[in-house]
């Protein structure tokens, strides 16, 4: 039955056709090599290589700091969506505009600035340092720049969402007795859960995969501030393709089962939603 | 509860939306505000509830002045033109809603909530729906939550804005009919808002007639409609026919041919389609006209005529008088109004 049936929408098997010739080409045959490169290792090799104490140490540090950036990118990307959205002020097309320069500066330019702000002659880091904070050359500066890149996505996901919202269901909240913080917590928070969830997901892929920022101002001392991806980098620089290539595979695969946990738990807050 | 409201001024950006509203409904009354869109009708139902803040004016409700009072504390009820259920809640989650953000002593027990919400979605029968999310319900369904969702909270005051505006006509009439028996019953104070003459003449004991951010007349629907106060409220409620004439010494003349002498005063003048006589013989009371279409389709005969002084006008009469006349298009008939209005014509000037 659905073999013969009628399509409204004329166009699916060359579209779809399309799409999957592209994902090939752009997405999966590039990975596979990354696959086919440490199925050259034995068993034992890789299994060494990927629990090694430093490549251990830079997974943790990859995944806990883009898990904690995305973290404070959704609660304060929300905080700036809301002040874009909800007033209108002078600047605000400016400060609009402003919220996509992570995705258009090079990014070893932002690590090279965030490291110059944050080091210990810096204008943040002299203020830091008498404190005891150390940013720069640490953990800390990894996922402040983590948090710089991934940013807009937060923003430019619950932006759309949040426009859309209309005045009208938190004036009915209003009528029927709810505080503000009420209809935050019960009407606006719900509505916005989804778009914040994929919001977080993009910011944390973005993160786990962010190289050129974080060198900077990482200091990359193994063991305590070297993240995964340059790790990779540093295997390949000793011409250890498969070792490389082990380290990717687990990243690959850790992040794609955490997207799609994330993307599951995404569909399920909008299950109600009209489509 | 009465509402009372005096001298409300707003304006929009500088736009004047309501100039100096002053209305008074008392305990147990429905009043329709009807006016075209635009008129600012929905702003002053905003103005009562508390969602919007007038630039100056007085609105006491039971005699309180409730300025600084907030919406919710408000005690009114508001249901939104387009229901703005809340999409993420069942059916009984959007009832229940008002009673489970209540702090301190008024608040229920869970037990208390499920008996309520259960008993108000038997009176809109759909207590087998209480799971559903609102995507998953009719537009009549949806309406129906949202009032019961503003009745949970027992307001004394209920305000609809346009509460029947986009369902087809035939829930339209029956949730029409619905609302001004649930109103009998449970005797709150209502205004609701419409752009339907119909709906406002059905339902309501009063209607508010606005136009252009003024009330033009308040009356009972028989009031409005048999003695409209304005050409506006003769226009506005129910069709009309406007022909040009001239009035000498109280007498009205129809046609404008040449001008007019110093005694006259040229007017306009207007008849409702049901306030004409057809015959076919000519008379000194009576004018000469062409039918241009019949349209029997309806409780009465819709003719469309065009009178010796050129101008179209339209004339109900009844299917016996129809069928004894036996009347056909290009026909020549003889038409007396019966009930002429004509409106100072300064009215529209201030």
């Amino acid at each position: 039955m659905a073999r013969k049936r009628k399509r409204v929408m004329p166009g699916f098997g060359l579209t779809f056709g399309c799409c999957v010739l592209y994902l090939g080409l752009i997405v999966l045959i590039p990975i596979s090599t990354i696959f086919a490169s440490s199925a050259g290792m034995t068993w034992e090799n890789f299994w060494a290589t990927i629990t090694s104490r430093r490549v251990m140490a830079a997974y943790k540090l990859s995944f806990m700091a883009s898990f904690l950036a995305a973290l404070v990118n959704v609660v304060f990307g929300f905080i700036v969506t809301w002040a874009l959205v909800r007033y209108r002020f002078p600047g605000r097309k400016l400060i609009d505009a402003m919220v996509d320069l992570p995705f258009a500066l090079p990014t070893a330019v932002a690590g090279i600035c965030l490291a110059t702000i944050y080091a210990r002659t810096g204008w943040l880091g002299g203020l830091l340092e008498p404190l005891g904070i150390k940013v720069a050359y640490n953990q800390a500066g990894i996922v402040i720049a983590l948090i710089f890149i991934g940013l807009p996505f937060v923003v430019r996901t619950v932006q759309p969402v949040l426009e859309d919202l209309g005045q009208d269901v938190e004036d009915a909240a209003a009528c029927l007795g709810a505080s503000r913080w009420q209809t935050f917590r019960r009407i606006i928070l719900p509505e916005l859960t989804p778009a914040l969830l994929a919001g977080f997901a993009l910011a944390f892929a973005r993160g786990l995969g962010e190289y050129g920022s974080v060198i900077f101002i990482a200091g990359n001392i193994p063991m305590k501030s070297e993240i995964a991806p340059l790790l990779i980098i540093t295997k390949l620089e000793e011409y250890n393709t498969p070792g490389a290539t082990a380290i990717a595979v687990v990243m690959l695969a850790a992040s794609f089962i955490m997207l799609f946990a994330i993307n599951t738990i995404q569909r399920w807050s909008s299950r109600h939603m009209e489509r | 509860m009465s509402i009372e409201v005096t001298n409300i001024i707003k304006s929009f950006n500088e736009q004047p939306v309501l100039k100096d509203i002053s209305l008074r409904v008392d305990t147990g009354e429905l009043v329709a505000l009807l006016g075209p869109s635009g008129c600012g009708k929905t702003t002053l139902l905003r103005v009562i509830a508390g969602l919007e803040l007038p630039d100056s004016g007085r609105i006491m409700l039971h005699d309180e002045d409730v300025a600084k009072v907030q919406a919710g504390k408000r005690k009114v009820g508001f249901v939104f033109q387009h229901y703005a259920l809340f999409r993420h809640m069942t059916v009984f989650e959007n009832v229940a809603f008002g009673l489970r953000v209540r702090r301190g002593a008024s608040r229920l027990a869970k037990g208390a909530i499920r008996q309520k919400v259960t008993k108000l979605l038997q009176l809109i029968q759909m207590e087998n729906l209480a799971d559903r999310y609102p995507h998953q319900l009719s537009g009549g369904q949806r309406q129906r939550v949202a009032l019961v969702r503003a009745l949970a909270v027992e307001p004394k005051i209920l305000l609809l804005d346009e509460p029947f505006g986009s369902l087809d006509a035939r829930v339209r009439q029956e949730l029409r009919t619905w609302l001004r028996k649930l109103h009998d019953e449970i005797h709150l104070t209502g205004i609701f808002v419409t752009h339907d003459q119909e709906e406002a003449l059905e339902v309501a004991d009063r209607v508010v007639v606005m136009d252009q951010g003024k009330i033009e007349q308040v009356g009972t629907p028989q009031e409005v409609f048999h003695n409209p106060a304005s050409e506006f409220v003769m226009t506005f409620l129910g069709n009309v026919n406007l022909f040009h004439g001239r009035v000498e010494d109280g007498k009205i003349t129809l046609g404008q041919a040449g001008s007019a002498t110093d005694t006259q005063i040229i007017t306009r003048l207007f008849v409702r389609p049901h306030d004409f006589e057809v015959s076919r013989t000519p008379a000194a009371d009576n004018f000469q006209a062409a039918i241009l279409r019949i349209n029997a389709a309806g409780p009465n005969v819709r003719l469309e005529l065009k009178s010796r002084f050129n101008e179209e006008f339209a004339a109900d009469i009844s299917h016996e008088l129809a069928r004894s006349l036996n009347l056909n298009a290009g026909d020549t008939v003889y038409v007396k109004p019966r009930n002429v209005r004509v409106f100072p014509p300064n009215h529209k000037a201030d």
